[in-house]
């Protein structure tokens, strides 16, 4: 846009057209006192503060919702201003509290600021002063309290909730004297829609809202969040040996300063007294405390047993780059076998499958970023807000700047309140659903027949195969009215540019993998690929789940996808780490614990997985692990699975450690020591390095993270041009090809990543689910996650507040169903499946739809994957984590 | 609960669900339900496609809207200047102790409903007070009892 000049308090400065004055004035370093005002949300001019005078404008104006004019001329004080200022800044003082030197905002209040530039006449704030009645503070959530007696009512939090996060928890209430900040009918903020989120928090400008826990650190240290897969940047407050707060980073391109509730509050894990101090050695039936040597000396001995087919390691997504390509290099350099997975097979194995099989890599086509550009956004098998709660605000805000919304989802998700159509498939239908959509496409000749022809293969035997897609079929076996059907085809084809984004709702199926060619097959088909705002995104689930499988803790391939069974890749690897490598495809995480139970595998490296809470079929992984001839685990906690193990090894958190983590869009970002590893705890690499080198194994003589991830970028193609110089602020998106490469935030721009550079579209055959309800298990059981926990809630259910919020397993029930089984909110209930069965508590609610009840997984006390299905993806392996046949009886 | 919501749809068949409408949404069904309830503001949030808060917002800021069912016999009792100096207090007191319950209070058999208004415009008549849409002036403690006529079991225990 161009520039405009204009004159403030007779000093020519300039500003971009469309810029209000306030805006004009702060950028020049110009002050104009101000407390509603906020950069990120729209102004309403509510507090009066910042009042100027333009030339020929015979009254006064309010600077943050006036639009610069070229040669404009403004006065910031005059004593009109001033006497009108002071008033009002007077009549906000007689209502606040004084308590500045109490108050958590002493020295970073906006009114302070205001007051001093202003200035008051104290003996008039005396005469006026009344005592306002006094309004209970709200301390009901567990993370901040709201102190109604400080509220200057600018309702910056009003609109951080509207604007920001789409939930409305909070509106003015009441009038004149009495007006204060408030949730429906006045209820607490705990029992309110409210998400904890804390944005509001953050913007408040005076002490009314403020955290409860987190005090003012003595150092900040930049890192990454912990939890899920948007890889939100943070600062870590440090005091002492303590976190005391997480700040969101404004200059990160992934979250641009917000966060959700685990990120912001959710770190008390990190120095709960339950951390694992000392080695553990189980000797007889109990755990006993040793020294490093003594673990060590004993793992070296018992390992070097089984080196070959007989040993496998669980690697972990939740630690770094570094930490994964070590575990893989001992697994295969060391303990000369392939047998490595980790929990990327429970959650988008078959994204990894399907992408390489239709565009020549598994990862998110896209950036983050773009969503909110998208012409068009298509959500299905996702619930992003409660999974990936900042990526769900991209959608959010995409949705305000006009793009349609499609939902696809069996429950009626928060995502369904923006959307403009929700498709409510039955679970386990989305091939036909999505090769509906294709057909409907096809139908109204709105297919884009130039990048099919240019850009793909397998075009004319796909649209043969969409035959068997007749609208009314597809009606039929969904659920979905075919007029919607066609409704949304239209949307997304004709609205682009149009991104998808998918996640467990459409992998953890017995035709992941067919999910995801289905989701290919749509975006080839109107061309929405390789081009911004569009493209086909996995959000992945946990924190490093992108970099685990670049690293290669996968069971066929080594770092970057360079495939084991290849000769000349093997080659690479063997001189580079100076060894002789298996030449045999590794077992994935299902088989694993299979091969275990058939006696196959024998000793098995755990790191940081709760495989006894996260796997299908809980009993039986139980059952295998206690056959295991030696069994090392390695975790912050003594989890529910590390509690089987021979011996027990504390690894350091990530606020202890240096490294990488690569999040759901390809970005490699800096993960960096914010303190000491807790007691004798060591980073897992370190761990692993110790292993090693006992062993006698060479290629481990690391002596930080840096050296390692040298050797990473020597040997992975696409983290080639990447080190921890050129990560220092901003993190790079893969691939990354040289010391120069900017990065990739758009793939398959010109070509795909396949061998002969075409997109593949797949004919597919629609399957329904392995296990289908019947008489005797007559509900379909669906599982998914909750905003405030994390996984198998390690982490989360070690943070007070997080179990304030959410304190138990709900199962979610359709109000109809509720009546037939004559059941009602807070009823005890036992859910039993072919496999097993546990207590939960009833939640009645419309979002269900009738015939499916929805579980966690976070509870270890209702551990829900006792009654889920293990049945498996026969191409990714990946379990039927989200349909079960269940019953359920009141206890 | 399924009774509400078809009581609730009759209602508000003669809108279109648009957010302007909010207000009127609300007085119609104040003026059908007697009251505002948390399901019914919630139908109505739904049915305008506009947030909870923001109904409650409007709702509680207008003194015509109503939280709490109200009994039968509404008393309002005229707290303007003439009323005030001919004792508006007093005749406040006489029938709150008569009807057992306080200012801006509902009594539990739904009966009375007692509220302290501004001026009701029958300076005239003052002290006065309304019941429903029936005017009762110049007050006195016996006048006031006759209106409000105690039954004797109440009687005994007030004593």
């Amino acid at each position: 846009m161009s520039d405009v000049n204009i004159i403030i308090d007779g000093i020519e400065v300039k500003a971009k057209a469309g810029k209000t004055i306030l805006d004009a004035a702060l950028e020049n370093n110009i002050y104009i006192p101000n407390l509603c005002h906020h950069p990120e949300l729209v102004p309403t001019g509510t507090c009066r503060m910042c009042l100027v005078e333009v030339e020929g404008i015979s009254s006064v104006v309010v600077a943050c919702k006036t639009i610069v004019r070229q040669g404009m001329s403004v006065s910031t004080e005059s004593p009109l201003i001033n006497s009108t200022r002071r008033a009002t800044l007077e009549l906000l003082h007689i209502n606040h509290k004084q308590d500045c030197t109490n108050c958590k905002k002493n020295g970073i209040c906006k009114l302070q600021e205001v007051t001093a530039f202003v200035g008051v006449n104290e003996g008039r704030l005396k005469l006026l002063r009344k005592n306002k009645p006094h309004v209970p503070p709200d301390k009901s959530n567990p993370f901040f309290k709201l102190d109604h007696d400080k509220c200057i009512l600018c309702g910056i939090c009003i609109r951080t909730c509207n604007e920001i996060q789409g939930v409305d928890a909070l509106q003015f209430a009441y009038r004149g004297y009495h007006t204060i900040v408030s949730a429906f009918l006045n209820q607490t903020i705990k029992d309110s829609v409210c998400e904890s989120c804390g944005e509001c928090v953050v913007r408040c400008p005076v002490g009314a809202l403020v955290p409860k826990h987190t005090s003012m650190p003595s150092r900040e240290v930049s890192s990454v969040c912990p939890y899920c897969g948007v890889g939100c940047g943070i600062l870590l407050g440090v005091r002492g040996d303590k976190i005391t707060s997480v700040t969101g980073i404004k200059e990160s391109p992934v979250n641009k300063g917000r966060l959700c509730v685990k990120g912001r509050y959710g770190y008390e894990w990190v120095n709960h007294s339950e951390r694992l101090k000392k080695p553990l050695i189980k000797k007889g039936e109990n755990f006993v405390e040793s020294s490093w040597d003594e673990a060590l000396t004993l793992i070296a001995e018992k390992l070097s047993k089984y080196k070959g087919e007989s040993f496998a390691t669980f690697s972990s997504a939740k630690c770094t780059n570094e930490d994964n390509y070590i575990i893989q290099k001992f697994t295969r350099a060391g303990m000369l076998t392939n047998n490595i997975d980790h929990c990327a097979r429970l959650c988008h194995a078959p994204s990894v499958a399907g992408l390489a099989q239709s565009f020549g890599s598994g990862a998110m086509t896209n950036t983050i970023g773009e969503l909110g550009k998208a012409g068009c956004i298509f959500a299905i098998g996702t619930n992003t807000t409660e999974s990936h709660p900042v990526i769900a605000l991209e959608v959010k805000s995409a949705k305000k700047n006009g793009s349609k919304i499609i939902v696809a989802n069996p429950r009626e998700i928060d995502l369904c309140k923006f959307a403009d159509i929700w498709l409510q498939h039955k679970p386990g239908t989305d091939v036909p659903l999505l090769m509906g959509i294709c057909k409907a496409i096809i139908n109204n000749g709105l297919e884009d027949e130039e990048f099919i022809n240019s850009r793909c293969e397998g075009y004319s035997e796909f649209k043969e195969s969409l035959k068997e897609y007749d609208l009314k079929n597809v009606e039929k076996i969904t659920g979905v009215p075919a007029g919607k059907i066609k409704e949304a085809a239209k949307v997304y084809a004709s609205m682009g540019p149009s991104s998808i984004i998918y996640a467990m709702g459409i992998t953890q199926h017995t035709h992941g993998t067919d999910n995801v060619l289905a989701i290919s097959n749509l975006a080839m088909l109107t061309g929405n690929i390789g081009k911004k705002s569009s493209g086909v995104n996995p959000l992945r689930g946990q924190n490093n789940v992108q970099g685990a499988c670049d690293m290669g803790a996968l069971p066929n391939f080594f770092p970057g996808y360079q495939k084991v069974l290849e000769e000349t890749v093997i080659k690479k690897f063997e001189s580079a780490w100076e060894c002789k490598l298996s030449n045999k495809t590794g077992i994935t995480l299902t088989e694993i614990i299979d091969a275990i139970d058939r006696k196959k595998v024998k000793a098995l490296y755990l790191v940081g997985e709760n495989s006894l809470l996260s796997e299908p079929d809980a009993n039986h992984v139980k059952e295998a692990l206690k056959k295991l001839e030696f069994f090392v685990a390695q975790d912050v906690f003594l989890s529910e699975t590390a509690c089987l193990a021979d011996v027990v090894l504390p690894a350091a958190s990530f606020a202890e450690k240096d490294g990488t983590f690569t999040n759901t869009e390809r970005r490699i970002q800096r993960v960096r020591k914010a303190l000491n590893p807790i007691g004798e705890s060591k980073p897992d690499w370190l761990i692993t390095c110790m292993i090693a080198q006992k062993m006698g194994i060479k290629g481990f003589e690391f002596s930080g993270a840096k050296e390692i991830f040298d050797e990473i970028s020597k040997l992975t193609p696409s983290y080639k041009g990447v080190s921890y110089e050129r990560i220092d602020k901003t993190g790079l998106q893969w691939p990354v090809y040289d010391k120069t490469h900017k990065g990739t935030p758009v793939l398959h721009k010109e070509k795909f990543l396949t061998s002969n550079g075409l997109g593949r579209f797949a004919k597919l055959k629609y399957r329904p689910p392995a296990e289908i309800p019947d008489k005797e298990y007559p509900l379909l059981l669906t599982t998914e996650r909750s905003l405030y926990h994390y996984h198998t809630g390690t982490m989360s259910r070690r943070v007070d507040g997080l179990n304030v919020l959410n304190s138990e397993e709900l199962v979610e029930i359709n109000p109809t169903d509720a009546e037939k089984y004559r059941l009602k909110d807070g009823d005890k209930v036992s859910v039993e499946s072919r496999r097993g069965r546990v207590n939960a508590v009833i939640k009645t609610t419309k979002k269900c739809p009738k015939g499916v009840i929805s579980m966690s997984f976070h509870f270890f006390e209702s551990p829900t994957n006792v009654i889920t299905n293990p049945a498996i993806d026969p191409v990714a392996k990946i379990p039927e984590l989200k349909v079960a046949a269940v019953r359920i009886q009141k206890t | 609960m399924l009774v509400m919501k078809e009581k609730l749809d009759i209602i508000l068949s003669s809108f279109s669900g648009e957010g302007r409408e909010l207000i009127p949404v609300l007085q119609k069904i104040q003026e059908e339900m007697g009251y505002l309830s948390p399901e019914a503001m919630l139908y109505a949030a739904e049915f305008l496609k506009i947030p909870p808060s923001n109904v409650f917002g409007v709702a509680s800021f207008y003194e015509q809207f109503r939280f709490s069912p109200v009994g039968k016999k509404i008393v309002m009792v005229c707290q303007g200047t003439a009323c005030h100096v001919k004792g508006a207090e007093k005749v406040m007191n006489e029938i709150s102790r008569h009807i057992g319950i306080k200012e801006g209070q509902t009594r539990e058999d739904m009966e009375y409903t007692l509220k302290g208004v501004a001026c009701i415009g029958c300076c005239a008549l003052a002290p006065c007070i309304t019941i429903n849409d029936d005017v009762h002036g110049r007050l006195t403690p016996k006048l006031i009892e006759k209106i409000f006529i105690k039954k004797p079991v109440n009687k005994k225990t007030n004593e």
